[in-house]
């Protein structure tokens, strides 16, 4: 694409402002609901000078927003140097970030609505390290820019020239939309639901029954709480699944040379690339209300900053391989990510029988195993995991045991990658195995290691 | 292999915290028995304040004596626990950085803590209770085998 290209100076080592477009399209939404809040507080006003007082606010909140976006544009500007990402912003607290590419650990693009309707989208760069306080953010880019940008920075992050063109992607998998709506509805939390409407059911039965007046009071007060709480409680779950349906609409993911490429999304569009090497862990879970229907979702962990800990973030940078698929195609996705990894269950691996013990819901899907370059995990009853962790990836290895486990010579084994959302863990091994583990897999992930340089 | 233990200065530390606090503890109990059931109360105080300083000294020494690290030619182990039995392997290619802290009663008996960090937020690779040139020699031998054996994630 060397049009595209050299329609961003900023690529050349120019430093340039954001698209024009953008501080409108960063206030968009917001403008659209101070509209909305001023129209309903203009037409509640009881008085004439009421309501021009609280037009006059709502008219100074949008102006101050309109300015603060536009001066947030007019102070930023980025550009690349050599292998660097830089962008400088700030009006009040000058803030200069620089993002080495080598160290990018993905780009992603995202277009949200309002963003979209202007033709406009998000680059994100995604970087390791705790050093920076905040992703690198250019928002927003035209369509043909961020495309542009993202292929360049993508071609500096694997040590390419610059103008290498994004390489194709070839389609990997597709998610059916419907499955995924049906998947979204299927929570565990409509149990709870249910559970919440039988007891309801209950107390409305014994009501009638109820000796004393004070008596039938309280089961009726009871019940209406009740039903509140269930409506509260179908709107979460109801707006929960229109979330995930939203994020999550049109999922594809292709396989290009450098990484895997993940299109999602029906409001807002997400374009991410993962690539292959920053895959620290594979994970496949079987919710409970899915596994009738054989259904399994696969998710990536990838090395990012501690700042996850802001949830909403966390929650959109989430890198699913797959949100909903058939048992078969799950395993298949792991196979194309963890090449040769022994994802199937071997009960060889699992813990002795007295582990059942601590562990007697679960004990049944307990288990972990290894070979020369994978460690797979296997935990859980209600949802059962499957982690499947490379051995090069492995910051450390833990192991632990309460009194309790020690009685029983057990001991859990943790394996911890730079990932930050989950870990491999193997719990109620037999002691004197896991301590064995402990130096194997030590050995074996040095080896990995090396084999990888 | 055998393990390394940390300074016996770490439990002389110890001691002496557990002391001072056990001490504030048993005058607690004495003039609060005394003050209610006159003397024997007094006596019954005291010595439920000396059994709790007994008992939380014998879990002390057993902590200390769980404390335990080894470095070996690729990775450094480090355990402890007494009723929690922890044991953490951190190969020296993982490691970001080491850094050494001295809180007061460190300082007070010249000793630090030695603690590893790697890209994985539970690893938790701590030893303390170092006489503080062990621990500089210590963090500079680890920085120096961590950049030796870096790999990237």
């Amino acid at each position: 694409m060397p049009l595209a290209t050299s329609q961003a100076p900023a690529l050349s080592g120019t430093w340039s402002r954001l698209h024009p477009l953008s501080p409108v399209a960063r206030i968009g939404i917001t403008l659209g609901a101070l509209l909305l809040a001023g129209v309903s507080l203009v037409s509640g006003a009881q008085t004439s000078s009421g309501r021009t007082a609280e037009a006059l606010v709502v008219a100074a909140v949008a102006v101050l927003g309109m300015v603060a976006s536009v001066v947030s544009w007019l102070v930023t500007r980025w550009r690349v140097v050599g292998d660097e990402l830089q962008i400088d912003t700030g009006l009040v607290y000058r803030q200069s970030l620089r993002f080495p590419l080598r160290r990018v650990q993905a780009v992603d693009v995202v277009a949200p609505l309002t963003a979209r309707i202007l033709g406009l989208a998000e680059v994100r760069v995604i970087s390791a390290g705790t050093g920076h306080r905040q992703h690198g953010r250019l928002a927003y880019l035209s369509n043909q820019d961020a495309a542009a940008v993202r292929a360049q920075l993508l071609a500096l992050a694997h040590g390419l020239a610059a103008e290498t063109p994004e390489p194709p992607a070839l389609p990997l998998f597709r998610v059916d939309n419907g499955r995924l709506i049906a998947a979204s509805l299927l929570r565990g939390a409509w149990l709870l639901v249910l559970v919440l409407v039988a007891v309801g059911a209950i107390l409305a039965a014994v009501d009638p029954t109820g000796a004393g007046g004070a008596v039938r009071q309280g089961g009726a007060d009871a019940a209406t709480s009740l039903i509140t709480g269930i409506v509260t409680g179908l709107f979460a779950l109801g707006l929960d699944a229109a979330r995930s349906v939203n994020g999550d609409f049109d999922f594809t993911i292709g396989q290009a040379p450098d990484g895997l490429r993940l299109h999602r999304g029906l409001l807002q569009k997400r374009h991410e690339t993962i690539p292959y090497g920053r895959i620290q862990a594979v994970r496949l879970i079987q919710p409970l209300l899915w596994r009738p229907f054989g259904w399994a979702r696969v998710e990536l962990d990838v090395a990012r900053q501690p700042e996850a800990r802001r949830q909403g973030e966390a929650r959109q940078l989430a890198h699913l391989l797959a949100p909903v698929a058939t048992l078969d195609q799950a395993r298949w996705l792991v196979g194309q990510v963890a090449p040769g990894a022994p994802a199937t269950l071997a009960r060889a691996g699992a813990p002795p029988r007295r582990a059942w013990f601590r562990a007697p819901l679960s004990y049944h899907y307990l288990s972990a195993w290894h070979d020369a370059r994978w460690l797979v995990t296997q935990t859980g009853r209600v949802r059962p995991a499957t982690v499947i962790v490379p051995l090069e990836k492995v910051q450390s290895i833990r192991l632990s045991s309460g009194p309790l486990l020690r009685a029983l010579h057990l001991a859990n084994l943790r394996i911890d990658t730079a990932g930050r959302r989950w870990v491999a863990a193997a719990p109620c091994r037999d002691a004197d195995e896991a301590r064995a583990l402990v130096d194997q897999l030590g050995g074996l992930a040095w080896r990995a290691r090396r084999l990888s340089w | 292999m055998q393990y390394r233990r940390p300074s016996p200065r770490l439990w002389l530390a110890r001691q002496a915290v557990l002391g001072l606090a056990s001490l504030v503890l048993v005058v607690i109990l004495g003039v609060w028995g005394g003050l209610f059931w006159g003397g024997p109360g007094g006596l019954a105080g005291i010595g439920a304040g000396l059994a709790l300083a007994a008992g939380s000294w014998l879990v002390e020494r057993g902590r200390y004596r769980s404390w335990g690290y080894l470095e070996r030619d690729e990775d450094l182990v480090v355990q402890r626990g007494l009723v929690f039995h922890r044991l953490t392997v951190v190969p020296f290619g993982r490691m970001q950085f080491v850094d050494v802290t001295a809180g007061p009663v460190d300082r007070l008996f010249d000793l630090a803590t030695v603690q590893l960090h790697t890209a994985a937020a539970a690893t938790d690779a701590r030893i303390p209770g170092l006489r503080s040139a062990d621990a500089a020699q210590l963090r500079d031998r680890l920085a120096t085998l961590g950049e030796a054996r870096a790999s990237g994630l």
